[in-house]
């Protein structure tokens, strides 16, 4: 049966050629589609971008000396993405997996994402099923774990967490080349579940940290999710939402580009409100699609910031 | 007496490459594919006992082939076979079924013969292995 000769692992070329291209195995991968996709679709991240090109490439350089005979080990390729909460590890991990089935270190690309809920059981003998169950579902795909650090309680010694990682460590180690593994979280957090989990360090290839956003870069993100859905800014707007950003970053649960998005999702429910309620008459298409300045600036960031500027003045006179 | 049934089952035993690949097919389009295992031949035998549940969300077949050697570890001296249900509205039935592991020897069915009323013979087929109790009969 030809069909099964196709599934045995590549066997070394018989003679190999005197020398490659590697730009045509670029282009052949379709990593490149890929990465431009990463660069006009990601604002900003350029330390992330500029890794993952690196990673690309290694994998390319590995992909051609895998069929050349000079590698037969499966390279390790698990991951972990470190930032704080809004930074794009979700959408980066997609990314990657679509780079990973490119290049064909798995096989379908798909990617499942999960939290220690879906991994971690209620009760004695429910970890391990539940465990096996996700992994099997992220077989040829990439297993994006968020929040890893929650798998581990070390407050609590019978927690049914380290059963699980037990788990996940063995098919990471054992299964290289059935599914990549992509821990996710917040920087410190990770580094402190990296020591009390040795293990996981040691198997894990390359560790990414996603850098917080700049005010002018979240602005950007801000205008292209508003054109994905077919709004604009008007001028004043845009202002607002430069001052929003300033204002909201110092305040508690700052999650970079959600909260942008929450807060723009917040700004068109207010737009539409003010056209329902203010306006008598026919309304241009063009009102449609703008949001105004009042539709941001009637934030309760603002009144919060506000509040707390007082505080400090009053606490400032008292004191 | 080796014994067929299902899909391949004028084939050599398949590989478990050609295995995988089949799943694969299952999965691509979508069917629900099962592990059954037991320990009684008789073809009209038809409920046998499955490993785990239904698998109908996975993307790749390694892992089924992932409980399919958990199976064998446990089971591997019986009776195993891999099923493809088709949920679709109309299907709703296996669109596949073959079998993926045997015992080491299968020692066939024996034909009793009743004479009944006049000259009347009765025929009925018997494995052997079930005159010992389930669960004894492919280990020795």
């Amino acid at each position: 049966m030809s069909d099964v000769a196709a599934l045995a692992p590549a066997a070394p070329a018989a003679a190999p050629p005197a020398t490659i291209d590697l730009r045509a195995e670029f282009g052949e991968a379709g990593i490149g589609d890929v990465l431009v996709q990463l660069d006009r679709d990601l604002v900003g991240l350029r330390p992330v971008k500029q890794r993952i090109r690196e990673i690309a490439s290694l994998l390319l350089v590995e992909r051609v000396r895998r069929r050349l005979g000079l590698s037969a080990e499966p390279p390790t390729l698990h991951m972990s993405f470190t930032g704080n909460p809004g930074t794009g590890k979700t959408t980066v991990a997609m990314r990657m997996a679509e780079l990973l089935h490119g290049l064909g270190f798995i096989r379908r690309g798909h990617l499942v994402s999960v939290t220690r809920d879906d991994l971690v059981g209620q009760y004695i003998g429910h970890t391990a099923p539940k465990t096996r169950e996700v992994l099997k579902r992220a077989m040829g795909g990439v297993l994006f774990i968020d929040e890893a650090y929650y798998l581990h309680r070390p407050e609590n010694e019978r927690d049914y967490g380290q059963e699980s990682i037990e788990i996940l460590l063995q098919v990471m180690e054992n299964q290289r080349e059935d599914l990549v593994v992509i821990l996710a979280g917040y920087a410190d957090r990770m580094d402190r579940f990296f020591s009390t989990n040795p293990g996981f360090r040691s198997r894990i290839a390359h560790h990414i940290d996603f850098p917080d956003y700049a005010d002018e870069e979240l602005l950007a993100i801000g205008e292209s999710i508003l054109a994905r859905q077919n709004y604009r800014l008007s001028d004043a707007a845009r202002e607002a939402l430069a001052r929003y950003i300033a204002t909201r970053r110092p305040q508690p649960h700052f999650a970079n580009a959600r909260s942008i998005r929450n807060a723009l999702d917040r700004a068109r429910l207010r737009q539409a409100n003010r056209l329902v309620d203010r306006t008598e008459g026919p309304v241009a298409p063009e009102a449609l699609l703008t949001i105004e300045a009042p539709d941001i600036l009637a934030s309760r960031v603002f009144a919060q910031a506000e509040l707390q500027a007082a505080e400090r003045q009053a606490g400032a006179t008292h004191g | 007496m080796r014994i067929t049934q299902g899909c391949f089952s004028f084939l050599p035993d398949l590989t478990d490459a050609q295995i995988e690949r089949q799943v694969q097919y299952c999965l691509d389009h979508g069917w629900a594919v099962n592990i059954e295992f037991t320990d009684d031949p008789h073809p009209r035998n038809t409920f046998w006992e499955m490993w785990g549940h239904p698998m109908f969300d996975l993307a790749d077949a390694r892992a089924v082939m992932m409980e399919l050697d958990a199976c064998r570890r446990v089971y591997g001296d019986r009776y195993i076979r891999i099923s493809g249900f088709d949920s679709t509205a109309g299907w709703e039935s296996l669109r596949l079924s073959f079998i993926v592991t045997r015992p080491k020897e299968e020692p066939g069915f024996r034909l009793t013969r009743q004479e009944v009323g006049g000259r009347g013979i009765r025929y009925t087929t018997q494995a052997y292995v079930t005159d010992r109790p389930e669960g004894t009969r492919y280990s020795s």
